[in-house]
C-alpha cells in the first residue's frame, strides 16, 4: 500500500512540472488581455443605441457562450489552421500556441461581455439621471458617475470569469496546444503510470494559481464595493 | 432603435435620433461587408462546394453520426445531471450543517473540486485506476475494491479483470462532471438556503420545530424556487462540458460529428458548423426553460429571493459576489 503515496518521481520531475505550468501561465497571462479587449467590445457594442451593432453583440455572446469550447479549439486548430491554412506560424508549437490563445480568448470573451453588461447594468438610473440634471454631458457622466460604480461592482464577476480561463486553458491546450500542465501530466502519465502522486503534484499546482487568484478578487471586491 | 432612456443615454432628441441612424446604416455597412469577405474568402477556398455540403442532406448521415452523437452526448449529461444534483444537496447541506466536523471537510471537498479544472479530473478517472488498481488489489481492501466495481460502479461499464481496474471514456466524463458540477451546484444550495431571510427559520424555531423540520419544511421549499433558475443554467454548463470527452475519445456529439463524420466525408468545416447549431440549440432551449422558470418564479408571490440565472456565484476561494462562467 506504501507505494501508492510514492512521491519520489513527481519530486524528481519537479523541474518539468514547473516548466509546464509555466506555459500555463503564458497562455493564460495573453488570453486575459485579449479576451478583456475583445469583451469589452461586445459589451460596448450590447449597449450601444445603435440597433445593429447592439444585435451583433447579443449575437456574437450568445453564440460563444452556448458553443462548447472544446468544438471551438478543435475548430480553430483543425478547420481554420489545417484546412484553411490560416497560420500565425510556420512553427507548428508557435501556432498551436496562438491558435490556443484565439481560441480561448474569443471564447472567454463573451463571459467577459457579460460581467461587464451586468456591471453597467447595476448603476442605478437614477444615477445616471442625477448626473444629466445637473448638466453633465454624456463623456463626463460616463467617466466620472457611471464607470467608477459600473467597474466595482465588476470585479468580483471578471475575477470569476478569470480563473474559469485559466481552468480552460487545459481544455484549448490539450487540443490544439500540448505543451501546457494538462499536457505534461498525460505525458508523464505514459512515460512513468499513471500514479496518484503525480495527479496530487498537478492538482496542488491548480489549487495555487486558482485560489489565490479567487482570494485576492475576493478581497478586492469587497474592498471596493459601492455602498448603497 | 430605444426611445427610452438607459444609464448611459438620454432618451434621443432629434439631433440624436439623426445621428443614431446615420450610425446605423454605418454599422449595416461594415458588418455586411465583413460578413461578404467571409463568405467570399470561403467561396475562394471551394468550402460551398456541393459535394462538402451534400452529406448533410442524407439521413444515414444524420442517423449514424450525428443522431448518435447527440443520443450519447445528452445521455453522458443526463447521468451527470442526475449524479450531480446528488452530490450538490449532500455536500452543499453538509456545508450548512452545525457539527464542524461535517462541515469543514465537506467545505474542503467543494473548493479543492471547483478550484480543479475539469480535464484534469476526467484525466484522474480515465488512467489512474489502471495504475492504482493493482496494488489496491494486492492489499487488505482488494475485496472491498472488487466488491465495489462488481455491484456498483459496473453500472457505469467500469470493468475489473484480475484486479485490473478499466474505465471506459464514460465513466470518466460522468465522474469529472459529477464532482465538478457537483461541487458548484453546492455552493448554489448553500447560496439558497443562505438566501432565505433569517425570519424565516428564526419563525420557524419558535413554533418549536427542531432543525431538520426547519431544513425540510420551511427553508429548503423556498430555497429550491429561488435556485431553480441558476440550477438550470449550472446544467448548461455541464451539456456543454461533456465535450470535454472528445478529448479522451468518448463518442459524443464532438467526436463523431467533428472526427469521425469528417473523416468519412472530409468536411470538417461544415460538420463542425452542424454540430456547433446542434449545441447551441440544445442549450437555447435549456436557457429558454432557465429563463421561464425565472419569470414564473418572480411572478408568483410565494417566493421570497430569487437567484437571477445570469448571474451565480463566486468561483473558488472567492467570499462573495459575481457570476460564474465555465
Amino acid at each position: 500500500m506504501g507505494q501508492l503515496f510514492d512521491f519520489t518521481e513527481v519530486i524528481k520531475n519537479l523541474d518539468k512540472i514547473a516548466i509546464s505550468f509555466w506555459a500555463t501561465i503564458r497562455l493564460a497571462a495573453v488570453t486575459a488581455v485579449l479576451s478583456m479587449i475583445l469583451g469589452t467590445v461586445w459589451a460596448s457594442f450590447r449597449v450601444s443605441p445603435t440597433p445593429v451593432l447592439r444585435g451583433v453583440g447579443t449575437f456574437v455572446v450568445n453564440l460563444l457562450r452556448n458553443t462548447p469550447l472544446t468544438l471551438l479549439a478543435a475548430f480553430c486548430i483543425s478547420a481554420l489552421s489545417d484546412i484553411l491554412k490560416l497560420h500565425f506560424s510556420e512553427t507548428p508549437t508557435v501556432n498551436g500556441y496562438w491558435w490556443a490563445v484565439t481560441a480561448l480568448s474569443v471564447y472567454t470573451s463573451a463571459f467577459v461581455a457579460e460581467a461587464l453588461r451586468s456591471g453597467i447594468n447595476t448603476v442605478p438610473l437614477g444615477q445616471a439621471e442625477a448626473a444629466r440634471s445637473i448638466g453633465l454631458t454624456f463623456t463626463q457622466s460616463l467617466r466620472m458617475i457611471i464607470l467608477p460604480q459600473a467597474i466595482r461592482s465588476v470585479i468580483g464577476p471578471l475575477g470569476s470569469v478569470l480563473i474559469a480561463m485559466i481552468k480552460n486553458t487545459t481544455v484549448v491546450a490539450a487540443v490544439a496546444y500540448g505543451v501546457d500542465a494538462v499536457s505534461e501530466m498525460k505525458q508523464l502519465f505514459f512515460d512513468l503510470g499513471a500514479t496518484l502522486p503525480m495527479f496530487i503534484g498537478f492538482a496542488i499546482g491548480y489549487l495555487v494559481l486558482t485560489l489565490p487568484t479567487g482570494f485576492f478578487f475576493g478581497w478586492l471586491s469587497k474592498r471596493m464595493a459601492v455602498a448603497r | 432603435m430605444s426611445r427610452e432612456a438607459t444609464v448611459l443615454f438620454d432618451a434621443p432628441g432629434p439631433r440624436a435620433r439623426r445621428r443614431n441612424l446615420v450610425l446605423t446604416v454605418i454599422a449595416a455597412l461594415v458588418i455586411l461587408g465583413i460578413i461578404a469577405w467571409i463568405v467570399y474568402a470561403l467561396a475562394d477556398k471551394g468550402q460551398f462546394d456541393k459535394v462538402l455540403w451534400h452529406p448533410f442532406t442524407q439521413w444515414d448521415v444524420w442517423r449514424t453520426y450525428f443522431i448518435q452523437g447527440t443520443i450519447n452526448t445528452l445521455k453522458a449529461a443526463a447521468v451527470g445531471t442526475v449524479l450531480a444534483l446528488v452530490f450538490g444537496a449532500i455536500f452543499g447541506l453538509a456545508r450548512l450543517s452545525d457539527h464542524w466536523w461535517i462541515r469543514v471537510p465537506a467545505g474542503a471537498v467543494v473548493e479543492f473540486f471547483r478550484a480543479m479544472p475539469l480535464l484534469i479530473l476526467i484525466f484522474l478517472a480515465f488512467f489512474v485506476p489502471a495504475t492504482v488498481s493493482p496494488i489496491i488489489a494486492d492489499g487488505p481492501l482488494g475485496n472491498f475494491q472488487r466488491v465495489m466495481v462488481e455491484n456498483v460502479f459496473s453500472i457505469f461499464g467500469v470493468t475489473i479483470n484480475n484486479g485490473t481496474v478499466t474505465v471506459p471514456a464514460f465513466a470518466a466524463v460522468v465522474f469529472g462532471l459529477t464532482l465538478y458540477n457537483g461541487s458548484v451546484l453546492a455552493e448554489i444550495v448553500r447560496a439558497g438556503v443562505q438566501s432565505i431571510p433569517r425570519g424565516q427559520s428564526e419563525a420557524a424555531f419558535a413554533l418549536g420545530m427542531r432543525k431538520n423540520s426547519v431544513m425540510r419544511l420551511v427553508l429548503l421549499p423556498q430555497a429550491v424556487t429561488a435556485m431553480l433558475p441558476v440550477i438550470v443554467s449550472q446544467i448548461v454548463v455541464l451539456l456543454k462540458d461533456t465535450s470535454l470527452g472528445f478529448i479522451i475519445g468518448y463518442e459524443d456529439l464532438t467526436s463523431y460529428g467533428f472526427k469521425i463524420e469528417p473523416a468519412n466525408f472530409s468536411n470538417l468545416l461544415q460538420a463542425a458548423i452542424v454540430c456547433a447549431v446542434i449545441y447551441i440549440t440544445i442549450n437555447l432551449i435549456v436557457s429558454r426553460i432557465a429563463t421561464m422558470l425565472e419569470a414564473r418564479i418572480s411572478r408568483s408571490k410565494k417566493s421570497i429571493t430569487t437567484m437571477s440565472a445570469g448571474s451565480s456565484l463566486p468561483a473558488a476561494g472567492m467570499a462573495s459576489g459575481g457570476a460564474d462562467a465555465a
